[in-house]
């Protein structure tokens, strides 16, 4: 067998998916299933009065209607909805339940729930539900929550849920300010923004009214967490519970909380003996389904004269939305240590406040916090590139760690250690295949012509964490469970592999990419491997997928226990063979004594031999079933260097991004058809953020674009081809040598594009660009400029 | 009402409320789950299906719009020994799809696209794709599949 | 998002259409493509109790040459409208137009007239025909009547057309040799005009802009400008004369203004130029 892994082999899952085979929650339907239709609240911040059922509950087809307050004393709920990440011993968290009972904080909270026999009865019925409201004012935004006129929830006496700090080195900050030569400041805006699947969730539970069990098919990223956290909020025996991710239509972190509905499915079906689904609908989703960013920043950098930096002093306010879900309060956390980007800096510091706010939750969305660091930092370079007086890349340079050259296990001044990096060549290799120099001369000659459109170049030379992550870093954040991954990888008797996956895929390639691995590994064929997930009956240990982990600590799970695999056939074959272990060579999936090539047996042999166990070495086991709980020492630092190349037509203020160039150093790559398209649609995402979405609310806390006719998801027409490259600095972290891909795209582009926008428009005097870059933004930001010089 | 259609080469005939939308019908009484729904506004395109020949959204349209028509779904596309069409394969090939829930729209509208322009440009595939959003890929190798598709790439 | 309960009306003729909206009055309304209804009633924006399904009168589909113009039926699809040969020669602006709306799906199935009878604002179709200048033929209890396209739309989602009327026929006149342009402005390719503007050219000029107030309008101090002798950059300052733009997340009346300008100056260069 030739390496398989580092080939762009096509995929396993593709064809299921191409013919419509695959099953997703909504396409799974079960004889006497109840739909359930969720009455949601109009207001963003209210008392929750009378609610009237009668007529809802008179019609055809409905078996059952429940307000909040009825769920609440039917005794379901055994604990409130879970927040495993309270970042501080006296963070807030206000109880929040599947459905409110009293009070609402959030335009779409659940007040009641009809079950009804069909799709289109639950939508009539919870349409006749009549809810009174007494509505209180809404805190609507992060600036209405820290001045507190108001309070989000009635009960308590301020909007701040918590203020958290990363300050190794206060008085070197001080300092490195105080003695500055230059110093820069930023403040922006990340945005609320709608995740937007393709697939919207949905859930689906079968209950088992005579054994006691439970069986949820969620569209979910996290299976595994979310069967310990239904338990713990239920009070159903975990031993009970059996959670499904079918095919799932993405996720992009909006699929990895604890939601109500998940929780109002379980139960409902548990106790009415029915079984109990709901799809979420697109519009629906704004309120049902967290939301990502959300934060105002505030960056400041010292440098000396010659732009060397420092000092970086970070301030955030973080909009938590309502609730504290799952990972809430932690996503400002994740992206803490990345403010100092690629870059030597003597002195860091970081404070965070956050606070609650009448709208949808916010929680982990594609990045959690790092596109948010990297955005602010990369802004930040360029601002000081202007300050000092170089260009972009030479701002870069004059900063990167190690001098821009080759590292390993170098601390940062955010406490982390970074695994490895190289950072100099990737910009140079970006540089060159973006054509940089004959970009600036046409964006010299499009500017001395005179001409509307302008050219803008724009640089982000980002840096990410992936592989979440060691558990005692975990602890260290006070987070509430660790961050190895699990995997088991079987000899089936006939040879072929049955590998059990922890991390769940939704889009990511997994069966493909694990039967690489184990290919490799194994020396077997590929196409002889199958990969199992997603299924806690069948993957019963696993942490899912979530922050670049998957392969990073999965699929080094995987790879570790194909060694053990074959470290237990060469004792079988050694036995058979009549030789010392340690004469054998295991090569082309078979193993040979050294120098005697015809005394050799093929490892899918061996299974067979270890499955009728005819002739083991005694009191071995007869099996070739190995498992690995892989706790990854360190996380895994993928970089890049990203340019966007747009063209602004001040006419209109409408920015084109006309080019995309993005080098990428993700390590070592097992399958690079895989990294190429992950990082494809990471890039757009950003580039999303940067020019077409975020979520608007009014005052009152209404979302005003809730619907994908508003909420500007680009289509094909809006973006251009990407050009890729690649350098590989292989991970110190892991056997493979690999680090992440899947966040990696998001994480450079905004700031890329923005960095563009604002060099478009530099002769103007233009230093900033609020996100989403609307036509109407840039226009009113060219004439402001103009009027201002 | 009663309602009459040929779906993927079988005659099909039911009784459905009159408000049920195609897409329900074929999802859920027909069994067809390929054909899913991304949004409630026409916006994304999950739900394209042919109707005689031409590339609809099926979730703006009643199933009672729909009587007396060709209905091809994305369960039509592969023939019976379950090759996959050329569209399909295309994608494949070019890794034009993740997690699969925005494809069967995809191949729906780019196989309809081809038959009106057998040979489009790149902006032309992009044009022809406006109605189709994915998350994803960000696009590029969905482009990329459809000019293989037609022979362009 | 599923619509509310309606009874199903299938009608097998323009007359027995305007039968059943004469009986059912207010509760009726037709359904032609539906693209512009059904988004509306699944969002219970719209809920009539009665639908009366005109869609399949395959009477009302054509593109026919009237002489001095082109008579097209009003259940004529955008696609149909878009690759017609007899409207690229004789009123490209048409054909161009048609297939700027929605995306190549939705113009498979949305009709010419049923986008017209909806009266949504910020439309294409209506810059088109307002610059061309149109009649269109509604039928009613009381036989046919022309309405001109200008006077034809009245209002946000308000039209000339009675409750119990039917719009059967577009007819635009024919001017092969005319300049034309179609300026859309907007932030998705799919999505509908910020602000669109439309000139036609021929002898005089004629001017139209959608979104720019409650319902398509003509662009006449653009017209009179431009009759007056004006040059297109003097005409084109004052398009949003008589305007009322609205405010959304798009653009407010300011940017739309301003916006209106650039367009109709873009149009008038193409057009005249």
């Amino acid at each position: 067998m030739t390496a398989v892994m580092g080939t762009p082999m096509l995929r396993k899952e593709d064809p299921k998916l191409l013919t419509g085979e695959n099953k997703f929650v909504d396409d799974i339907q079960v004889a006497g299933q109840l739909w359930m239709g969720m009455v949601r609240s109009p207001h963003a911040h209210a008392k929750v009065g009378t609610i009237d059922t009668s007529a809802a509950a008179a019609a055809d087809g409905v078996h059952a209607v429940y307000t909040g307050a009825e769920l609440a004393e039917m005794g379901l709920w055994a604990a409130p909805l879970p927040c495993a990440w309270p970042v501080t011993e006296d963070m807030v968290n206000p109880p929040h339940f599947p459905a409110a009972a009293e009070e609402v904080h959030h335009v779409g909270e659940i007040v009641a729930v009809v079950l009804a026999d069909s799709r289109y009865g639950a939508v009539d019925a919870a349409e006749l539900v009549e809810v009174d409201y007494e509505v209180l004012p809404a805190v609507a935004s992060i600036a209405a929550a820290r001045d507190g006129d108001n309070n989000a929830h009635s009960d308590l006496d301020s909007n701040k849920a918590y203020s958290w700090a990363l300050e190794p080195n206060p008085e070197g900050v001080d300092a490195a300010f105080a003695n500055a030569a230059h110093t820069v400041k930023g403040e922006f805006v990340q945005q609320r923004l709608i995740p937007a699947a393709m697939e919207p969730r949905g859930v689906l539970a079968i209950p088992s009214p005579a054994g006691g069990e439970v069986t949820l098919y969620s569209a979910t990223q996290v299976p595994h967490i979310l069967k310990v956290m239904i338990a713990a909020t239920t009070g159903i025996p975990e031993n009970k519970l059996r959670i499904i991710a079918p095919a799932v239509g993405g996720g992009f972190g909006a699929k990895l909380n604890v939601n109500p509905d998940e929780l109002l499915a379980v139960t409902l079906a548990n106790k009415l003996g029915r079984a109990v689904r709901w799809t979420e609908t697109r519009s629906e989703a704004a309120f049902s389904t967290h939301q990502g960013r959300g934060q105002l920043q505030t960056i400041e950098v010292a440098s000396d004269e010659n732009g060397k930096i420092s000092g970086v002093r970070v301030h955030l306010d973080a909009d938590m939305g309502a609730y504290m879900m799952l990972i809430t309060p932690g996503v400002p956390l994740l992206g803490s240590f990345l403010y100092t980007g690629v870059y030597d800096v003597p002195a860091f510091g970081f404070t965070c406040d956050g606070y609650f706010t009448n709208l949808t939750p916010t929680d982990a969305y594609r990045g959690a916090g790092r596109p948010e660091a990297s955005y602010a930092i990369e802004r930040a370079m360029d601002m000081l590139a202007n300050e000092v007086g170089v260009g972009p890349d030479e701002i870069r340079r004059r900063n990167y760690l190690a001098g821009g050259g080759p590292f390993e296990n170098l601390e940062t001044a955010s406490t982390l250690v970074f695994d490895s990096g190289n950072y100099a060549p990737n910009l140079d290799a970006a540089l060159a295949l973006a054509k940089y120099d004959e970009l600036r001369a046409e964006q010299q000659s499009r500017r001395d012509a005179g001409s509307s459109k302008q050219l803008g170049i724009g640089l982000c030379t980002y840096v990410e964490i992936c592989g979440l992550a060691p558990s005692r870093a975990l602890a260290g954040l006070n987070y509430g469970a660790g961050g190895w991954e699990h995997a088991t990888v079987r000899f089936l008797p006939t040879g072929k592999v049955e590998v059990v996956s922890g991390s769940t895929p939704h889009g990511q390639g997994h069966e493909t990419a694990w039967s690489m691995i184990v290919a490799d590994k194994l020396g077997i064929d590929p196409n002889d491997v199958e990969v199992l997930h997603s299924d806690t009956a069948i993957s019963p240990l696993g942490l899912d997928t979530y922050g670049s982990r998957s392969l990073a600590v999965g699929g080094v799970a995987i790879a570790m226990a194909c060694d053990k695999v074959v470290d237990k056939s060469r004792e079988i074959a050694a036995h058979q063979l009549e030789a010392n272990p340690d004469d054998l060579e295991f090569t082309g999936g078979q193993f040979q004594v050294k120098g005697s090539p015809d005394k050799a047996l093929p490892i899918q042999a061996i299974a067979y031999g270890a499955f009728t166990a005819h002739d083991l070495p005694d009191g071995m086991e007869p099996n070739m079933n190995e498992q690995m709980t892989f706790d990854p020492p360190n996380f895994a630092f993928p970089f890049g260097t990203h340019i966007a190349v747009v063209e602004i037509d001040e006419d209109t203020g409408n920015t084109e991004l006309i080019d995309y160039i993005a080098v990428d150093d993700c390590g070592n790559q097992v399958n690079p058809l895989i990294v190429e398209g992950q990082l494809h649609g990471g890039i757009v995402q950003g580039v999303a953020q940067a020019l077409w979405e975020g979520a608007e609310y009014d005052v009152d806390g209404n979302c005003k674009n809730p619907s994908l006719m508003d909420y500007l998801v680009p289509s094909a027409m809006e973006v251009p081809n990407i050009q890729t490259g690649y350098t590989t600095t292989p991970s110190t972290s892991n056997q493979l040598g690999v680090k992440g891909a899947g966040e990696a795209g998001t994480i450079g582009s905004a700031a890329a594009v923005i960095n563009a926008i604002c060099d478009a428009l530099s002769p103007y005097g233009v230093t900033d660009m609020e996100m989403p870059a609307t036509p109407q933004r840039v226009w009113k930001t060219i004439n402001n400029a103009k009027a201002g010089a | 009402m009663k309602i009459d259609m040929t779906v993927n080469g079988d005659a099909r005939s039911a009784d459905v409320e009159a408000r049920t939308l195609l897409v329900h019908y074929l999802r859920d009484d027909l069994g067809l789950t390929g054909t899913n729904v991304g949004c409630d506004t026409s916006s994304c395109g999950a739900c394209t299906i042919h109707i005689d020949g031409e590339s609809v959204k099926s979730c703006t349209m009643l199933a009672a719009q729909a009587r007396d028509t060709e209905v091809t779904t994305i369960e039509g596309m592969a023939d019976a020994s379950g090759e996959l069409h050329p569209m399909q394969e295309a994608f494949r090939q070019c890794h034009g799809l993740q997690c699969g829930y925005c494809t069967p729209g995809m191949v729906m509208a780019a196989t309809s696209l081809l038959k009106e322009n057998p040979s489009p440009s790149e902006a032309e595939v992009r044009e022809g794709l406006e109605g189709n959003l994915c998350r994803c890929t960000g696009y590029h190798n969905i482009v990329k599949a459809v000019m293989t598709a037609a022979g362009g790439a | 998002m599923i619509p509310a309960s309606f009874d199903y009306v299938e009608a097998d003729s323009a007359d027995a259409a305007i039968a059943a909206l004469a009986e059912h009055g207010d509760e009726a309304k037709l359904l032609a493509g539906g693209h512009s209804l059904i988004p509306l009633m699944k969002f219970r924006l719209a809920a009539p109790s009665v639908l009366v399904d005109i869609g399949r009168l395959s009477d009302l589909s054509y593109i026919n040459d009237g002489g001095d113009h082109i008579a097209i039926g009003a259940l004529t699809r955008h696609s149909a409208i878009e690759t017609s040969d007899l409207l690229t020669t004789n009123a490209p602006i048409l054909a161009h137009v048609a297939g700027q709306v929605g995306d190549p799906s939705v113009r498979h199935r949305g009709t010419l007239g049923g986008s017209l009878a909806h009266g949504d604002p910020a439309s294409d179709l209506p810059a088109a025909l307002l610059a061309l200048g149109g009649t269109l033929v509604a039928k009613g209890p009381n036989g046919e009547r022309e309405i001109a396209i200008t006077d034809f739309f009245t209002g946000f989602l308000e039209t000339a057309l009675a409750a119990d009327e039917l719009l059967t026929e577009i007819r635009v006149p024919k001017v092969p040799g005319a300049g034309w342009s179609y300026q859309k402005f907007n932030r998705r390719a799919q999505d509908w005009a910020i602000v669109g503007a439309a000139a036609v050219a021929n002898g005089s000029t004629n001017v139209a802009l959608v979104n720019m107030g409650p319902a398509p309008m003509r662009a006449t101090a653009v017209e009179q400008a431009l009759a007056g002798g004006a040059s297109s950059a003097d005409a084109a300052a004052v398009a949003a004369e008589g305007a009322s733009p609205p405010e959304d997340l798009n653009g407010d009346a300011e940017y739309r203004t301003h916006l209106a300008q650039v367009l109709v100056g873009r149009a008038l260069d193409e057009a005249l130029g």
